[in-house]
């Protein structure tokens, strides 16, 4: 098993998620429960969208305490890479593991559509040389309007750790931020859904080189190699 | 005893729902409401006393599940008996 992609009470997408990788890429993948470690042969993490615990509290805040977080953490000190989907994205800014929150979106209402988006030349993986300047990709959230403090913000746009923003913003997320990546480089986030946009009869096809390019590393059966900014 | 946590989203940070909640307040007359806030109360029994043992153990409640210091302030309160 390469990709272990955890699931929550309240993981919706997590099917989705396998079904993208394992049966459309091609890429062995393994649902793990929340309660369970992180098996010993994980090679990469997705955290599926959903509501993990209802969104009690605040979105991703219960899920952030659950025993596989232990694991997860340690994986991402080695270096291990990790991909937030929707809920999955919340869940790793509660844990820390990503800078900034998310909050409800600035209409108030729940947004669910095929987004236009920006793609930044982020890394060596997440850039336009890969996908293109524009892609579209499903969103579905309430909670999508990033938010980071000002010193935050200007790190995050000083270490290009924007991988895409909104065209038309759609949540009021600060400086249209739709995905970010952590500064060393193997932590990804973003509210959109690629899992989503992988087959002849979705919307469209753009998640398919997203999800290529997080898995790349592993395909090649080298991980990335982390670098400081 | 009885704990009550207030958990408020920081001044600094939009608050989309008190955005909307002052906009019906204005619209039903309300015309002098301003920097409409809404957060959330949690309410607890907890044994032990008030001590300062016990505060730091909610503040270690608070900073870590009740609120995001990302986004969200708190305070809480303490009811004896």
């Amino acid at each position: 098993m390469k990709v272990a992609i955890l699931q929550f009470p309240g993981s919706n997408c997590d099917w989705d998620a396998e079904h993208a990788v394992q049966d459309v890429l091609n890429v062995p993948a393994k649902r793990v429960w929340h309660k369970s470690g992180l098996p010993a042969e994980t090679e990469a993490v997705i955290v599926p969208g959903g509501f993990s615990f209802g969104d009690y509290l605040r979105c991703g805040a219960i899920a952030r305490f659950s025993p596989i977080m232990l694991g997860l953490k340690e994986f991402v000190e080695k270096g291990g890479q990790v991909l937030g989907i929707c809920n999955g994205f919340q869940i790793l800014c509660e844990a820390g593991l990503l800078p900034g929150a998310l909050v409800r979106n600035d209409c108030m209402e729940f947004r669910c559509l095929n987004q236009s988006l920006r793609v930044e030349n982020s890394n060596d993986r997440f850039n336009q040389s890969k996908f293109g300047s524009a892609i579209s990709l499903p969103i579905a959230h309430g909670e999508g309007n990033y938010r980071a403090d000002e010193t935050v913000l200007a790190e995050l746009e000083a270490n290009a750790q924007v991988l895409l923003r909104y065209e038309g913003n759609p949540n009021g997320s600060i400086n249209d931020i739709a995905g970010i990546r952590n500064q060393a480089g193997n932590v990804y986030g973003m509210m959109p859904h690629p899992e989503r946009a992988v087959e002849p009869h979705h919307p469209c096809q753009d998640g398919l080189p997203v999800l290529d390019a997080f898995l790349e590393p592993i395909r090649k059966n080298n991980p990335i190699e982390l670098s400081a900014s | 005893m009885k704990v009550t946590v207030f958990v408020s989203p920081k001044t600094t940070v939009l608050d989309p729902q008190g955005a909307a909640v002052e906009q019906a307040m204005k619209s039903l007359g309300h015309e002098t409401v301003e920097s409409v806030r809404v957060g959330k109360t949690v309410t607890f029994e907890m044994s032990g006393e008030d001590s300062p043992e016990v505060r730091s153990k909610l503040d270690e409640l608070c900073d870590g599940l009740l609120s995001n210091p990302v986004i969200e302030d708190y305070r809480f309160e303490i009811e004896e008996g």
